[in-house]
């Protein structure tokens, strides 16, 4: 096996790892829960014989670490088991929310990345400038600001003062563009908002590095152009930290997209899960957990990929 | 802090000041409120700024000034335990694995990176789902989230002040592991620890005041800034400001801690995710 792909294998493993971790982890943090499931399900009046048989059919008779397994089975094969709300299976609640949430996020990044990317490279090659100072400001007040605040602005601002954009989501239509535009303009730019300064933060941080470094000083002095220097010179070496950034930023997103998506209305997977927590239905809040966890480790590790794959000398560690 | 506030940069001197109004509002906060809490002072509800009720009413009728004030207890002094709390626990654990070294080290830091993995606000919704919101364990909840982040933080930078020599020499003069963690290596990253808990803290504030926000935080009688967000949301069809005036308050507490942290940092504040 090469080096580079026992490093690749290594990487994997430490992703399967720690998404076991985690997975226990959601199992025991629902285990917390006080009571009895099966009486809470079924209510005071049920009678101890269908108590009995709801436990049976839940494996609440069952020891925690077999349930654990079973519950481990049922991820993999996609058998989530039922709500304990409406009853329907919790795979095909997800399964109906999952591409509004991925089409939300893609959307974001289509945007946020290029836009922070813009920001933290030009506020990196003027860096010491006012207009650095004005970025760094504006990033940081950026990163602590509560989502919520920037939706409720947007909303004031945009819906009830201006009467541009709707204030709520009603309803996808993805055949018009007029219409995606103008219902998805205020979501993904208060997600945007967040996710820019982020990235825009670390890649200022990233590239500053570089470019402090003794080899950009010597292609300064041969006479190298500006944009040349800086697209071929500095940003390759940068961009192993803005990759991780970037991934690292995801997991704002997902904050972000859970306070998003409850603001708007927008019927995705986090207001699936917020709605769940709050009727305490633990087998659609646990898969919903597990999709949101997977999705990170995956980005993270797609980062760390990409990473390794464009500089060499992470590949003899 | 032995420099007088006249040596501070005006940003730091902003935070402070910021950082030192909301501390005084968490503590005298209810003593000053113009309104009894509760109190429907108003027929209009969503009202605008008046003389009575300088930030309007909030969706009863009550002065929403006083609904700040006395929400400034749940957002800042429960966010300030939390983060205390995850700092204490994050501190010792770091400081510990540190001095002691080998498996210890290796044991706790693999297993703290795992739970750094999970995105917070998640984490904080499946064990809310599990266990509810009252206020001591929303307490315990941001605390477990966070101590991951500060031992992390304080073990970096307890392992460069473990090599040095005066460490050796305290260790073969014979001292205990508590001894060395207490009198040697702390008082070398006093200050780095408090930057870490000034961030913490942000990222606790904006944890629990989402939390509010979604309606699974701190639950009614008692109202955070961010549950005042939540109940007077309807009002945002009239743009009253009994919607964004707290959710300002959060915004002035953060930035001001932010700002207060970059200047006694020295430096353009970092994060490793909230």
């Amino acid at each position: 096996m090469s080096p580079l792909a026992r490093l690749l294998a290594a990487r994997l493993a430490s992703g399967v790892l720690t998404l076991l971790i985690v997975s226990l982890l959601v199992f025991l943090a629902t285990e917390m829960l006080p009571g009895d499931v099966a009486q809470a399900v079924l209510g005071q009046s049920a009678t101890p014989d269908a108590v009995a048989a709801l436990r049976a059919a839940m494996h609440l008779d069952q020891p925690g670490w077999l349930r654990y397994l079973l519950w481990l089975r049922g991820l993999l094969t996609l058998d989530l088991g039922r709500s304990l709300v409406n009853g329907l299976p919790v795979a095909s609640l997800i399964g109906s929310r999952l591409p509004n949430s991925l089409l939300l996020a893609g959307l974001t990044a289509l945007v946020a990345v290029p836009v922070a990317l813009l920001l933290g490279i030009t506020a990196a090659v003027w860096r010491g400038t006012a207009y650095d100072r004005v970025v760094g400001v504006l990033t940081v007040s950026a990163v602590s600001v509560p989502e919520f605040l920037v939706a409720t602005l947007a909303v004031l601002v945009f819906a009830v003062r201006l009467h541009w954009l709707p204030a709520m989501f009603y309803g996808l239509d993805l055949r018009s563009p007029g219409h995606m535009l103008l219902v998805f303009a205020m979501p993904v730019a208060t997600l945007s908002f967040v996710v820019v300064a982020q990235i825009a933060r670390m890649t200022r941080a990233a590239l500053t590095n570089v470019l402090d470094s003794s080899y950009i000083e010597m292609a300064v002095l041969k006479g190298v152009r500006p944009l040349r220097l800086v697209l071929r010179h500095a940003l390759p070496n940068a961009l192993g930290p803005i990759v991780n950034a970037v991934a690292l930023s995801v997991s704002f997103l997902l904050g972000g997209v859970i306070i998003v998506e409850t603001i708007f209305n927008y019927p995705g997977l986090a207001k699936l899960m917020v709605d769940g927590v709050s009727t305490r239905d633990m087998p659609l809040v646990q898969a919903c957990a597990m999709i949101f966890c997977a999705a990170y480790l995956l980005l993270v590790l797609l980062a760390d990929l990409l990473a390794i794959l464009a500089n060499p000398r992470l590949r003899h560690p | 802090m032995n420099a007088g506030i006249t040596r501070l940069r005006p940003a730091t001197a902003a935070g402070l000041l910021i950082v030192l109004f909301w501390a005084a509002m968490a503590a005298f906060g209810p003593l000053l409120a113009p309104h009894a809490d509760g109190g429907v002072m108003s027929a209009q509800v969503f009202d605008a700024a008046s003389r009575a009720a300088p930030l309007g009413t909030d969706y009863l009728g009550r002065d929403m000034l006083t609904r700040i004030l006395i929400g400034a207890r749940y957002t800042v002094g429960v966010a300030a335990v939390a983060t205390g709390l995850a700092s204490l626990v994050g501190t010792t654990l770091a400081l510990c694995a540190a001095t002691v070294g080998g498996w210890t080290d290796a044991v706790l830091s693999r297993l703290l990176d795992a739970l750094i993995s999970l995105p917070s606000l998640l984490f904080a919704l499946v064990v809310v789902a599990s266990v509810g919101s009252s206020i001591p364990m929303l307490v315990a909840t941001a605390a477990v989230i966070y101590v991951p982040g500060a031992y992390r933080t304080v073990r970096a930078l307890a392992v460069n002040i473990v090599a040095m020599e005066f460490v050796k020499v305290a260790r073969a003069r014979g001292e205990g592991t508590l001894y060395l963690m207490r009198a040697e290596i702390l008082p070398n990253i006093v200050l780095p620890v408090l930057t870490d808990f000034g961030l913490r803290f942000i990222y606790v504030v904006l944890l629990l005041s989402g939390l509010s926000f979604l309606g699974l935080g701190i639950q009614p009688p008692y109202a955070d800034w961010g549950s005042l967000v939540r109940e007077n949301i309807e009002g945002l069809a009239y743009g009253a400001p009994a919607v964004i005036m707290p959710a300002l308050a959060i915004a002035t507490l953060t930035i001001g801690v932010n700002l207060l942290v970059d200047g006694l940092a020295g430096r353009r504040g970092g994060g490793d995710g909230r």
